[in-house]
């Protein structure tokens, strides 16, 4: 049977996602770790503080795992909970695992503790740069309701791989906060479809930004972590500096477009508006050419996608 | 304090810095020993291009100067908030700068952050952040948000947000909060150039940030909860 991602909550999503029966949580609920910082707000706190930490198997293989609960606060990163992701990471340090796997839902610093989430949130992109640069890849899975927004946005930029589901969005700004800076000509915040074409998996999939596209279900996101275990990709100057001629192209090739569907249609897209009705499956076999290995792929512009042919 | 000011006080006439647009970047002499120096001025909104002619002069000192020590200058209202840079990725665009930053001090460089202006969120956690110790003049501002925009988030009253700033800096914007919870190292007053020879000196590049900030007591959970992690 079909499990949603999205509808479950982050405990939830460990169990599923993890060989049945090996996970093993650090700093469970019973320890009782807490934001020192909402109580004295008056705002109810979680026994976790909104983060799921800890070890397990994945395909009999040993990986650290992080699970944020987008239910808590929106998944925010707070002092606390910062803290626990930069502690899982920097675990992975001693214990060399096969991968991080971290299934973000977050709209980034918490706001209740803002200073704080600031800071670790910087924490945590260094301890995830020296987990990264060790050779352990850490692996990203987007697909919970409240997306991947600011600081969480950039974590996950940081990653060695990014997998989103459809439902899922990647983002810096959520657009009620563009929408209530620049008004609503600039970003219609209540426009669903927009907002899904602009910051949505299949967006950032066809840009190359998220890795792997899969459908909102456990088992596809089981065997995306799966595929990249090992799969590290450390960021050399060779690296960065493929990567900053990739960026400098995107904003010559699109940075006039108005809308995700002009970008779509200069990528060789020959009918954009039936991308938001196909299935992860499709895209997937679409747009990642036949060989073309995941690892080195990631950083070359999808520039000539498969269905340039016009199969789309 | 203005950028050419600031520059004035740390090199006297010894530097190239020049703005293009919001970026501000050249390099500068101090004591025998050259720095590459990047920044934004102008409270600059950091877009697409912004973070991206940083990344390109960081990559470029990596490439072609190794070892070249680096001042990243941070004055910026935070990223920009705009539909087309959404569109473009711009997380994608200012996690690059911040792994450029993290690629230089890996690759040896030694890299220095100095709030001289204002400091928020997005566009001061992908630079001055990622340096191997940030600091900031004694008049800049740092924040995430205004109090009273904090107060209509969380729904509890400025006042009584007010009141507990006074004794949590996790709550109020200010250098002195930040300071306390470790995410500044120090405050440059007086004599600045002191300051960054002494900063420049210091050769410790691991992120102390939580343990300062537990020593200081301004965040005095984080090293802790950070340790029981790894102990588990």
């Amino acid at each position: 049977m079909k499990l949603s991602f999205s509808e479950l909550s982050a405990r939830e999503r460990v169990a599923h996602l993890l060989d049945a029966g090996t996970f093993v949580e650090i700093l469970g609920p019973a320890e009782r770790v807490v934001s020192p910082h909402l109580a004295l707000l008056g705002v109810p706190s979680a026994f976790d503080d909104g983060v799921v930490i800890g070890s397990g198997e994945l395909y009999g293989r040993a990986v650290l795992i992080a699970a944020q609960e987008g239910e808590f606060m929106g998944g925010g990163v707070g002092e606390v909970h910062g803290a626990k992701l930069v502690g899982i990471l920097r675990r992975a340090l001693i214990k060399r695992p096969a991968a991080v796997l971290v299934l973000a839902e977050s709209g980034g610093v918490r706001l209740h503790e803002a200073n704080a989430g600031l800071i670790a949130v910087s924490e945590v992109m260094r301890a995830l740069l020296d987990v990264r640069a060790a050779g352990i890849p850490v692996v990203m899975l987007i697909g919970g309701a409240n997306g991947c927004f600011g600081g969480m946005g950039l974590i996950a930029r940081c990653a060695d791989h990014t997998v989103m589901s459809d439902a899922a969005r990647m983002s810096m700004s959520g657009p009620e906060v563009i929408e209530s800076s620049h008004g609503v000509e600039e970003f219609d915040s209540r426009d669903r479809a927009l907002v899904w074409r602009t910051t949505g998996g299949k967006h950032r999939f066809l840009m190359g930004d998220g890795d792997r596209l899969v459908e909102d279900d456990m088992e596809a996101f089981r065997d995306a972590a799966a595929a990249l275990l090992g799969e590290s990709r450390p960021l050399t100057l060779e690296f960065l500096l493929a990567e900053q001629a990739l960026l400098t192209d995107r904003l010559m090739r699109f940075g006039d477009c108005k809308d995700a569907q002009d970008i779509w249609l200069r990528l060789g897209v020959a009918h954009p508006e039936q991308v938001t009705d196909m299935e992860a499956a499709q895209m997937q076999a679409l747009f990642i050419p036949a060989g073309l290995v995941p690892a080195a792929g990631n950083i070359l512009a999808r520039s000539a996608p498969a269905c340039a042919e016009g199969s789309l | 304090m203005n950028w050419q000011t600031l520059a004035s006080a740390l090199f006297g006439e010894a530097h190239t810095i020049e703005r293009r647009g919001d970026v501000i970047c050249g390099t500068a002499q101090l004591q025998g020993q050259t720095l590459a120096v990047v920044g934004t001025t102008d409270h600059a909104a950091i877009g697409v291009e912004t973070a991206l002619a940083q990344a390109k002069f960081i990559l470029d000192t990596v490439q072609n100067h190794p070892g070249r020590a680096m001042l990243l200058l941070v004055d910026t209202q935070g990223q920009r908030l705009r539909h087309r840079d959404e569109l473009l990725c711009i997380n994608r665009y200012m996690a690059h700068l911040g792994c450029c930053v993290d690629l230089a001090r890996r690759s040896g460089h030694r890299v220095i952050g100095l709030v001289y202006d204002q400091a928020l969120s997005g566009g001061f956690i992908t630079s001055g952040l990622m340096a191997d110790s940030c600091h900031a003049l004694p008049e800049a501002e740092i924040r995430v948000m205004r109090l009273p925009a904090m107060s209509r988030v969380t729904k509890i009253s400025e006042e009584v947000l007010q009141a507990l700033s006074l004794s949590n800096p996790v709550f109020a914007p200010g250098v002195e909060n930040y300071v306390a919870m470790g995410g500044i190292q120090s405050l440059w007053a007086g004599d600045l150039q002191a300051s960054l020879l002494a900063a420049l000196a210091d050769a410790n590049t691991a992120d102390q940030r939580a343990a300062m900030g537990a020593t200081r007591g301004g965040r005095k959970l984080a090293s802790e909860v950070t340790r029981r992690v790894l102990l588990a």
